[in-house]
């Protein structure tokens, strides 16, 4: 059916599978290098928060491990297939993986409901009952069972948010991806996201979350990573990355963001602020334009 | 209490009034002109040649449905035709692959920078150049495949701007729970696009509905005329416009309910946006 190799699951020295392995990653878009080098892995279950500054590349990492974006060297281990394998089925790897967006990305011309069946039966070619049976129980875990038949743009982006969780979790995945899924949100919305993010981790999926809440970092992740400049600067557990930063630019950072009148005498001769205004800005560059991944630009029809 | 403009010899009016008074002399001129049209018309001159009793009679009896019709179906076929046609090209513009962008080009703007006359001449005239080609449903099909070819390449572009105002997040949520690029695009990019372009796409309706008067050129027997057609011979025969002032009348009797219909639609559907 596939040219994949069987899915081998990789272990690790205290014997929990790895999903994810990343080894010397690295991504550029023009002559700008987004990320350097990154090499980190993450086991089955275990909930991987991603924080640093704007322009650190975290969501670059992010949309490389299900190659939105394509990954300029190194590899991308998902359940030991290599997704920067040409011959890698990238849409039956992607299947397995939930991503949660910013800006939700609801399907924004179908109700609720089929926003969660439309994928399962498409790709798992499941009928429309089996399928609106599992985005029903999806739709009420994360408590909008009572607004299937509602359109995107009827609902709060709170509740947008918390469909475009369902909408993943109907794939049934074995990871999910967290792309700043409250940046987008009113302050007063960004709690109901977040719960239902922690009752997610609690059963124990295996989640990367790129985010800027430190308050949910420390409470839910098993490991923090601080990424500043396309590196991963330290990681490991919340209490230590968090609690006790070993890394200058890691202090400077959370200093900043859990104290944000604190007017820093360091903010004008910041070494790093330039590099990092250039990776933003080959971001957004790279996502404005009609750039597509070579991958998504395949013919259309 | 009098402010400094007020103290000149002539009042300034403020400007909401002044406004005011430019609309009544407005109106003013606008029925003095239409008085005057009355009373220099001969109004019963005029009815005799736009709204003649037994013409009108004529013209509804003697074959104005099937005239009504056959519009109907040359511009519904010819649009059909070009939608389907318009959509491939507009996805072969937006394609990665050369070739398929090259063609798309140059066949829009072939088609584009044609009269269409020229193409409905070309077409009828095409089983001379390839004798024993015969277009399927005769005249029906030549008229279709003529205006639906000229049509496609206008809608291309339509489609293609309707494609890229959908936001590229809709792609990407798609791809990433899966769905292959081809699915993506008929279940998540092309119903949004469609939606988009709905109004544009009315609009390109209506000019084929009208550019169905072409139809005549290739030489039509009196089952396939076409309004214009059926009305321009009525017209000729009885040296009378009133056939004329009928089929328009029937052009309008298409258009408008299509352009209601249409603007429902779109309030319908906006809840979806």
């Amino acid at each position: 059916m596939t040219t994949n190799p069987a899915p081998t699951h990789t272990t690790s020295s205290d014997g929990d599978a790895v999903v994810v392995e990343i080894t010397d990653l690295r991504k550029s878009f023009g002559s700008v290098e987004v990320l350097t080098n990154i090499t980190t892995s993450i086991k089955q279950g275990e909930v991987v928060c991603v924080i640093g500054p704007s322009g650190s590349g975290k969501s670059t990492l992010l949309r490389c491990i299900n190659l939105l974006e394509e990954p300029s060297g190194g590899t991308v281990l998902v359940d030991g297939i290599d997704v920067t394998d040409p011959d890698c089925d990238i849409d039956r790897v992607r299947s397995k993986m939930g991503m949660v967006f910013q800006q939700f990305n609801l399907f924004s011309h179908l109700t609720v409901l089929d926003n969660c069946t439309v994928a399962q039966q498409v790709v798992h070619k499941r009928g429309k009952a089996e399928a609106a049976k599992i985005a029903r129980a999806n739709l009420d875990k994360v408590g909008l069972a009572g607004r299937t038949d509602a359109f995107p743009a009827q609902l709060s982006g709170g509740q947008q948010q918390r469909v475009a969780i369902a909408r993943a979790l109907s794939m049934e995945p074995e990871l999910m991806l967290f792309d700043e899924p409250t940046s987008a949100l009113d302050p007063e919305l960004v709690g109901e996201v977040l719960a239902v993010m922690r009752r997610l981790a609690s059963e124990g999926m295996t989640m990367i979350v790129v985010t800027h809440e430190m308050a949910f970092a420390r409470e839910v992740a098993d490991r923090v990573i601080f990424m500043d400049g396309g590196v991963i600067v330290e990681e490991g557990h919340p209490d230590r990355v968090i609690g006790d930063p070993q890394h200058r630019r890691t202090r400077t950072f959370l200093k900043r963001v859990l104290d944000p009148t604190h007017v820093d005498p360091e903010i004008d001769e910041d070494p790093d602020g330039e590099r990092r205004s250039q990776i933003k800005e080959a971001e957004l560059t790279a996502r404005a334009q009609p750039h597509v991944p070579d991958d998504l630009k395949e013919q259309r029809f | 209490m009098t402010s400094p403009a007020a103290a000149g010899r002539v009042r300034r009016l403020s400007p909401r009034k002044r406004a005011q008074r430019i609309r009544w002399v407005q109106y003013a001129v606008l029925v003095a002109a239409v008085a005057l049209l009355i009373a220099v018309a001969d109004l019963r001159q005029i009815q005799k040649v736009f709204f003649r009793g037994d013409l009108i009679v004529d013209t509804l009896t003697q074959g104005l449905g099937r005239a009504l019709f056959n519009t109907v179906i040359y511009a519904l076929g010819a649009f059909v035709l070009g939608l389907v046609l318009g959509t491939v090209l507009a996805l072969m513009r937006l394609s990665s692959v050369g070739p398929y962008r090259w063609i798309a080009t140059v066949y829009i703007e072939f088609f584009r920078g044609l009269p269409a006359i020229i193409v409905l001449l070309a077409f009828g005239l095409l089983p001379l150049a390839f004798p024993g080609l015969e277009i399927p449903f005769g005249i029906y099909g030549t008229v279709w495949s003529a205006l639906g070819i000229v049509a496609a390449a206008y809608m291309a572009e339509t489609i293609r701007a309707g494609i890229q105002a959908v936001p590229k997040g809709q792609v990407e949520a798609a791809r990433s729970l899966g769905m292959p690029a081809g699915a993506a695009t008929r279940k998540i990019v092309l119903p949004q696009a469609f939606r988009i372009v709905t109004p544009p796409l009315t609009n390109e309706l209506i000019l084929v509905v009208k550019d169905s008067s072409l139809a005549y050129i290739i030489g039509l027997s009196a089952t396939s005329f076409d309004l214009t057609k059926y009305g321009r011979d009525l017209a000729n025969t009885n040296a009378n416009l009133t056939p004329l002032v009928i089929a328009g009348l029937c052009y309008l009797l298409i258009t408008l309910p299509l352009t209601f219909a249409v603007r429902r639609m779109e309030a319908k559907s906006a809840r979806a946006r």
